[in-house]
C-alpha cells in the first residue's frame, strides 16, 4: 500500500487536476443516457407505492386491504400483519449513521406521511390507486408540532455523536469584564432536501443474491446496512448507484421503504421498483429541522468579542435523535475570550431530521452572522471592519492553529469586486429609483472532515489505466474531479483513464458528504495511482535496459504516461515499454484515503460573501440583486466544478434566506406545501448576478493533496449576508428565515 | 388515480352536455386527479375543439377557450391592445405550463387552498357541508374580501384578474343554449355552506370576449407580489388601466388578485378616479375604496395593506404608460418605471 509522502517524487498533481474540465458524464446526462435508479426496467418488474399516514400521531386502526387487492393489477398489499420478517428490527441503531425507520413493524403512526403500507402492482397507476383505496382509519391523538409543540429536553448528543455543549474560557469572567452585550433570537424554518431526483429503488433477487439500483451517497455503508437488516452477507448484495440527481444528505441514509421493496422482491420473486412521489419525500427521508437560536455577544470597550453564547432549540422527532448542531457553527469563526454553545431539542410528531447541506452550519451561520451584524451596528462599525477586528487567528474553541486560513484575502477580494468600501453605515440610506438598496456581508466557514476510502488502480499493457472506487456522483461532478486526481496519481492523461465507480463491488469510497468526498476518495485514488507508479519505477530503475536504470526510485517523475529522470529530462521511458520489457500485462496499485490520528490543527474552508438586495418599500418584496463571494478552499481540483459548487451553495443560501419553508398544519401535523409549487426554491430570475471567486491557498496539513471542500461552504455566510443586506436596505432586522415580504412593511 | 374513461370531443356539440370532466391542458385537472381531489369517472378531451382562434372583435378581441396561455400572451393584438393581459399571463406559472394551459382551463382552475388540495381535510368547496379547514389554519394565501365562514379561498389565476379589469365576458355553451357572464362576476362568491359552481353541468366555456380598451390600451399594467421573482402564485396582485385627457382621468379599471374567490373588480374605485388628475393621492383613495370591507380571514391582515399598496402601484404604473416591450420580469415589482 502506498504512503503518499514516500512516493511524492514519482507523481505530481496538476497535469489533470487543477484544470477546468466539463463533466465527463455531462453528455450522458443531457442526452438522457445516464441511467438513474428509477430508469431501470428489468423484465417482469412490479411497481410499489407506499400508502402514507394522514395523521401525525396515533395508530392505524383499519386498512381496507380487500378494496386495494380488488383493484385490477394490484398484486400484494403489505401491512404490519403480513410484512415478511427482517433480521434486525428497524428501530435498531445498527451503527452511528443508521436512523430508526418505518418498515411496517407495527401500527404506530409517528408522523404524517409515514409509510403505513406498501402496495405492489403491475403498473404504477394500479399501485397508486391501490394505496388510495386502503382508505385508512386511525385512532388519532393531538400532534405536537413546531418549536413550541412540546417541552424541550436536553439531548445527549447533537448531529451524529457530537457533544451537545462546549465551554471554552471563563464565561463569567469574560462577561464581567465586558462593556456591553447584545441579545438576539433568530428562527429558521423546517426545510426539506427536495433533490430533483426522488428517492427510488429497484430490487431484484437472483437466488440468494440481491441486486439493488438506488441513489445513495454511501453505498459501502448501505450494503452493510441492507445485509444486517436482511440477515445476509454483504457479499450477496450488489448496489448500483452511478448517478444521483441530488442528494444533499437525504440519500446518505437508508429509509424503511427501501427495505420493504427488497422484502417484496424476495417474497414475490419479481423485481420491484419504488419511486417516491414529491409529497412522499416530506417525512421519511430526513429534513433540516426548524430552529430557534438565542445568541448573546459580550463586547469589550474596543468592540472585541469577550464572550459568545449560542443556544439552539431544534425540532426533533419522537423516536430518534438527530439534533441540528446549529450552535456549533459559532465555534471557530470569530475570536473571543470565552464561549459557550449549547443545544436543546423539542420532540414533535415529525419524521426524524437528518443532515441537509451544511447541517448545523447553515442555520447556525445564519444566526451568528445576524448577531455579528447587529453588534457591528451597535458599535457604529463597518461590518467588515468589525469582523476583521474579531478575526480568529487561532480557533477560539480549541486554541489550535488553523491548517490554513486565507479568509482575509477572501474578504479583500470579494469586498473589492463588490465595491463594499462605499457602503454607508446607516440603514435605509441607499436607493435605486423607488427601491431601497442594502448591502450586507457574512463569513463563510465549513469544516474539512475526511472519512475512509479505498481505491484500486490498474495500469494496462497499452499504457492506459482503470481506477476503481465506489464514489458517488450526485451532480457535484465527482466522476470528473476524482478522475482528474486519479490520472495525476498515475501520471497519465485523463483520456487514457477509465473511471469505474458507483457500484458496491468496487473498493469503498466512503460517504459523499460533509464536503469531504473529493479529499477522501481523491486521496485514495491518488495513492492507488502512486502505488502503481512506484512499482513501475522499481521495474524501470532496476532494469539495466531502461534509460532510467540507476536513477533510484525517488529519482524519477511520472507524467503523460512516461517516467522521466529528474536529473536528465531527456531520458524517459513510456509505461507500456516498461511493462513490455518486464513481461507484465498490468501493474496494480492500491490506495487508502483517511486522516491519520487526531487533528493537530483546526481545518476549515473559508469565505466572505457580500450581498446587495433591493427591497420594494411598499410591498416588501426582496430581490438579491448581486451576490459576490470569495472562498479559500485549499487546492482546487477543477476550477469550473468548484465554482459551480460554490455558486450552487450561494444560491441555496438565497433559498434559505428568502424561500425554503415546509409548513405543517399545527392541528393535523400534515404539510400544507409538500410539492414544488408550494415549497419554493430559487428560480433563475432570483439570481440576477452572482460571482464566486477563489483565492489561492496551500494547505500542507489538511491532507497530502491539500484539498479542502467546496460542496457546502457557499451556503454559510450567504444567508446572513442577505439578511444583513435586507436590514441595511430597510432598517428592519430580520429575525426569522425565510424572510417574508409581510415582515418588512 | 382512479380508473376513468377517456373520450375526445372533436366538435362543440360533442363536448356540450358531455358527462365527465373536461380535459384541456390538464395542468390543473391531472394534478388534482393524482392527489385524489378530483376523481372523475370520465375525461372529455376538449383540446381539439375548433376554439383556438383569436379574432378581431370591433376593436376588442374574441379569444377561443382552447388558445394556449403562451400563444395568447405572445399574440400581437393582445400585446397591442391588452398588454396587461399578456403581462398577467407571463407572470403566471412557468413557460412549460403556459405552453400546455388553455384560456378556458385557466379561468376554471381550482383554488390553491392547501386544504382543498388535501382530500383528508374537510372542505366545503370540495364537499359542501363538511366545513372549512382553512379557518384557523394556514391562511397566507386566503381571502380578505368576499369570504364567508363557508369558504375563505382565493381564485389563483393571474389572467382572470386582467380579464376582469378590462371588462371581459365569458361566453358559455350549455345544453340549454348559450349565455354570457362578465368575468368579474363569473366566479361565485362563497355562501355560508360552500361555493356554488361557476358552470352548470354540461356547460363549456367557448370564448372570452374583450371589448375595445380605447385609450387604456397603452396605459395598462399588471403587478404581482410574490416572494420569489417568478413561478409563484400571487400573494396579492393588481391589474389597472387608465385613460387620461387634459390631465383628467377619463377611464379607469382596477381589479385585485389573490384577495377573494374571484378577481376583485372595484367599480367604486374606478368611478372615484373619473375626472381626477392621475396622481398618487387619488390612486391611494381609489385603493382605499377597493379594499372597503376587507377583513382578514386568518393570520393574513398584512394582505390588506399589501393589496391597497399594490393597487396604487398598478394605477401609478398604468398612468405612466405601458412599456414598449414586455418587461423581462413581467408584472414584477422590480420592473417599475424607475428601476435603474
Ligand atoms: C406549478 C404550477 C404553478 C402555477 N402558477 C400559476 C400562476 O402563477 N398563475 C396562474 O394564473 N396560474 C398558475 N398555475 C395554474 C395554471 O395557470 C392552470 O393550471 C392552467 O391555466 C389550467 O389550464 P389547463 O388548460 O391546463 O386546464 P385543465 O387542467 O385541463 O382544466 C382545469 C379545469 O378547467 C376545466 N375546463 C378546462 N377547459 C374548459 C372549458 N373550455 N370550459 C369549461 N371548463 C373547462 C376542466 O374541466 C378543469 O376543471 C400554475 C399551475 C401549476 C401546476
Ligand atoms: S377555504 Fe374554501 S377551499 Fe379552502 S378548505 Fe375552506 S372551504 Fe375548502
Amino acid at each position: 500500500m502506498a504512503d503518499l509522502m514516500n512516493v511524492q517524487a514519482h507523481v505530481r498533481l496538476g497535469s489533470n487536476a487543477g484544470q477546468s474540465m466539463t463533466r465527463r458524464d455531462g453528455v450522458l446526462k443531457v442526452t438522457g443516457r445516464a441511467p438513474y435508479a428509477a430508469d431501470r426496467q428489468p423484465g417482469g418488474m412490479l411497481h410499489a407505492v407506499t400508502a402514507t399516514a394522514g395523521i401525525a400521531r396515533g395508530r392505524v386502526a383499519h386498512l381496507d386491504t380487500a378494496a386495494a387487492l380488488a383493484h385490477p393489477g394490484v398484486v400484494r398489499v403489505y401491512t404490519p400483519a403480513n410484512r415478511p420478517p427482517l433480521a434486525e428490527h428497524p428501530d435498531t441503531k445498527i451503527h452511528g449513521f443508521a436512523w430508526r425507520m418505518e418498515a411496517l413493524q407495527d401500527d404506530t403512526v409517528r408522523y404524517a406521511g409515514q409509510p403505513i403500507a406498501l402496495v405492489v402492482a403491475d403498473t404504477l397507476e394500479a399501485a397508486t390507486e391501490g394505496a388510495r383505496l386502503l382508505n385508512p382509519r386511525y385512532e388519532a391523538e393531538a400532534p405536537r408540532i413546531g418549536l413550541d409543540g412540546n417541552t424541550p429536553y436536553q439531548p445527549e448528543t447533537v448531529s451524529i455523536g457530537r457533544p451537545p455543549s462546549l465551554e471554552a474560557g471563563d464565561m463569567d469572567a469574560a462577561r464581567a469584564g465586558a462593556a456591553r452585550h447584545l441579545d438576539t433570537v433568530v428562527e429558521t424554518a423546517a426545510q426539506y432536501h427536495n433533490a430533483l431526483e426522488p428517492h427510488a429503488i429497484t430490487a431484484q433477487w437472483f437466488g440468494d443474491r440481491l441486486e439493488i439500483d438506488t441513489p445513495n451517497q454511501a453505498i459501502g455503508l448501505a450494503k452493510q446496512s441492507f445485509a444486517t437488516y436482511l440477515g445476509i452477507e454483504p457479499s450477496q448484495i450488489l448496489i448500483r448507484s452511478p448517478f444521483l440527481g441530488g442528494g444533499f444528505g437525504s440519500k446518505a441514509i437508508l429509509y424503511g421503504a427501501q427495505l420493504l421493496v427488497v422484502l417484496a422482491a424476495r417474497d414475490l420473486d419479481r423485481p420491484v421498483k419504488l419511486a417516491l412521489r414529491r409529497d412522499q419525500m416530506f417525512g421519511p427521508v430526513g429534513h433540516r429541522p426548524a430552529t430557534r437560536q438565542t445568541l448573546r455577544l459580550d463586547l469589550d470597550e474596543h468592540g472585541r468579542i469577550a464572550a459568545l453564547d449560542h443556544h439552539t432549540l431544534a425540532v426533533a422527532s419522537t423516536f430518534d435523535d438527530f439534533i441540528e448542531s446549529a450552535s456549533n457553527a459559532s465555534h471557530s469563526v470569530y475570536a473571543t475570550t470565552a464561549m459557550r454553545t449549547t443545544h436543546s431539542a423539542v420532540r414533535t410528531d415529525t419524521g426524524t431530521p437528518g443532515p441537509m447541506r451544511a447541517p448545523g452550519e447553515a442555520p447556525g451561520s445564519a444566526a451568528l452572522e445576524v448577531a455579528i451584524d447587529e453588534a457591528a451596528y451597535a458599535l457604529g462599525m463597518d461590518p467588515l471592519a468589525f469582523r476583521l477586528l474579531n478575526y480568529a487567528d487561532t480557533d477560539p474553541s480549541t486554541g489550535m492553529e488553523f491548517s490554513s486560513k486565507a479568509l482575509r484575502e477572501c474578504y479583500e477580494r470579494a469586498a473589492d469586486l463588490f465595491g463594499w468600501k462605499d457602503r454607508p453605515l446607516e440603514p435605509r440610506t441607499m436607493r435605486q429609483g423607488r427601491l431601497l438598496k442594502g448591502w450586507g456581508m457574512g463569513t463563510a466557514q465549513f469544516p474539512c472532515p475526511m472519512f475512509q476510502a479505498a481505491a484500486h488502480a490498474t495500469l494496462r499493457a497499452d499504457g492506459s489505466a482503470v481506477v476503481e472506487t465506489s464514489a458517488a456522483d450526485m451532480g457535484q461532478g465527482a466522476w470528473t474531479a476524482l478522475a482528474q486526481i486519479a490520472a495525476d496519481g498515475l501520471g497519465i492523461d485523463i483520456d487514457r483513464l477509465e473511471f469505474r465507480s458507483g457500484q458496491s463491488d468496487l473498493p469503498d469510497a466512503g460517504v459523499a458528504g460533509g464536503s469531504g468526498h473529493t479529499a477522501t476518495a481523491g486521496t485514495a485514488l491518488f495513492n492507488a495511482g502512486a502505488d502503481t507508479v512506484r512499482q513501475l519505477a522499481d521495474l524501470a530503475t532496476n532494469d539495466p535496459a531502461s534509460p532510467l536504470f540507476g536513477a533510484g526510485n525517488a529519482g524519477v517523475t511520472a507524467r503523460g504516461g512516461r517516467l522521466y529522470r529528474n536529473d536528465d529530462e531527456s531520458r524517459s521511458e513510456a509505461y507500456e515499454d516498461i511493462l513490455a520489457r518486464a513481461g507484465l500485462d498490468l501493474v496494480r496499485g492500491e490506495g487508502k484515503g483517511a486522516r491519520e490520528g487526531e487533528a493537530q490543527r483546526a481545518m476549515f474552508s473559508h469565505g466572505g460573501v457580500f450581498a446587495e438586495v433591493l427591497v420594494d418599500p411598499d410591498l416588501g418584496q426582496i430581490r438579491v440583486n448581486r451576490l459576490v463571494g470569495a472562498f479559500a478552499v485549499g487546492r482546487i481540483v477543477n476550477p469550473q466544478l468548484a465554482r459551480s459548487q460554490l455558486l450552487g451553495g450561494m444560491i441555496w443560501g438565497v433559498g434559505f434566506a428568502l424561500h425554503e419553508e415546509a409548513i405543517h398544519d399545527a392541528r393535523t401535523g400534515r404539510f400544507t406545501n409538500n410539492d414544488l409549487a408550494g415549497y419554493h426554491i430559487p428560480v433563475n430570475a432570483d439570481i440576477p448576478m452572482i460571482e464566486a471567486l477563489t483565492v489561492h491557498e496551500d494547505d500542507p496539513f489538511v491532507n497530502a493533496l491539500g484539498i479542502k471542500g467546496v460542496g457546502e461552504l457557499g451556503v454559510t455566510g450567504t444567508v446572513g449576508a442577505i439578511a444583513n443586506a435586507v436590514w441595511h436596505a430597510t432598517g428592519v432586522r430580520p429575525h426569522r428565515f425565510p424572510i417574508h415580504p409581510e415582515s418588512l412593511i | 388515480m382512479n380508473l376513468f374513461d377517456y373520450t375526445r370531443a372533436d366538435t362543440l356539440g360533442a363536448a356540450v352536455g358531455a358527462e365527465g370532466a373536461l380535459l384541456a391542458g390538464g395542468t390543473n385537472l391531472l394534478d388534482l386527479m393524482k392527489i385524489g381531489v378530483a376523481t372523475p369517472s370520465r375525461l372529455v378531451d376538449v383540446t381539439r375543439l375548433p376554439l383556438s382562434q383569436i379574432e378581431d372583435h370591433g376593436g376588442g378581441l374574441r379569444i377561443g377557450a382552447m388558445v394556449r396561455n403562451a400563444d395568447l400572451a405572445r399574440h400581437p393584438q393582445v400585446l397591442a391592445r391588452f398588454p396587461a393581459v399578456a403581462e398577467a399571463l407571463l407572470s403566471g406559472a412557468s413557460a412549460q405550463l403556459r405552453n400546455a394551459a388553455t384560456t378556458g382551463g385557466n379561468v376554471m382552475q381550482s383554488t390553491r387552498c392547501s386544504y382543498f388540495m388535501d382530500p383528508l381535510s374537510p372542505c366545503n368547496r370540495r364537499e359542501p357541508g363538511t366545513g372549512c379547514s382553512a379557518i384557523g389554519g394556514e391562511t397566507r394565501n386566503h381571502a380578505i374580501l368576499g369570504w364567508t365562514s363557508g369558504c375563505i379561498a382565493t381564485h389563483p389565476s393571474d389572467l382572470c384578474v386582467a380579464l376582469a379589469a378590462f371588462d371581459a365576458v365569458v361566453e358559455i355553451a350549455g345544453p340549454a343554449g348559450t349565455r354570457e357572464v362578465p368575468m368579474a362576476t363569473f366566479h361565485p362568491l362563497p355562501d355560508a355552506n360552500g361555493v356554488p359552481p361557476a358552470l352548470a353541468a354540461g356547460e363549456v366555456i367557448t370564448h372570452i370576449r374583450l371589448p375595445d380598451p380605447g385609450g387604456m390600451a397603452r396605459h395598462a399594467r399588471y403587478v404581482k407580489l410574490r416572494e420569489r421573482t417568478s413561478f409563484a402564485f400571487a400573494i396579492v396582485s393588481a391589474a389597472a388601466g387608465i385613460a387620461v385627457q387634459d390631465n383628467r382621468i377619463v377611464a379607469a379599471r382596477l381589479a385585485l388578485g389573490g384577495v377573494a374567490a374571484r378577481p376583485w373588480r372595484s367599480t367604486g374605485a374606478e368611478a372615484a378616479l373619473l375626472g381626477q388628475p392621475p396622481i398618487e393621492t387619488n390612486f391611494a383613495r381609489a385603493a382605499e375604496l377597493a379594499l372597503q370591507g376587507a377583513a382578514p380571514s386568518g393570520n393574513n391582515a398584512a394582505k390588506i395593506v399589501l393589496a391597497r399598496r399594490i393597487a396604487v402601484r398598478a394605477l401609478t404604473l398604468a398612468a405612466a404608460g405601458t412599456p414598449d416591450r414586455m418587461p423581462a420580469l413581467p408584472a414584477s415589482v422590480f420592473e417599475g418605471d424607475d428601476h435603474g
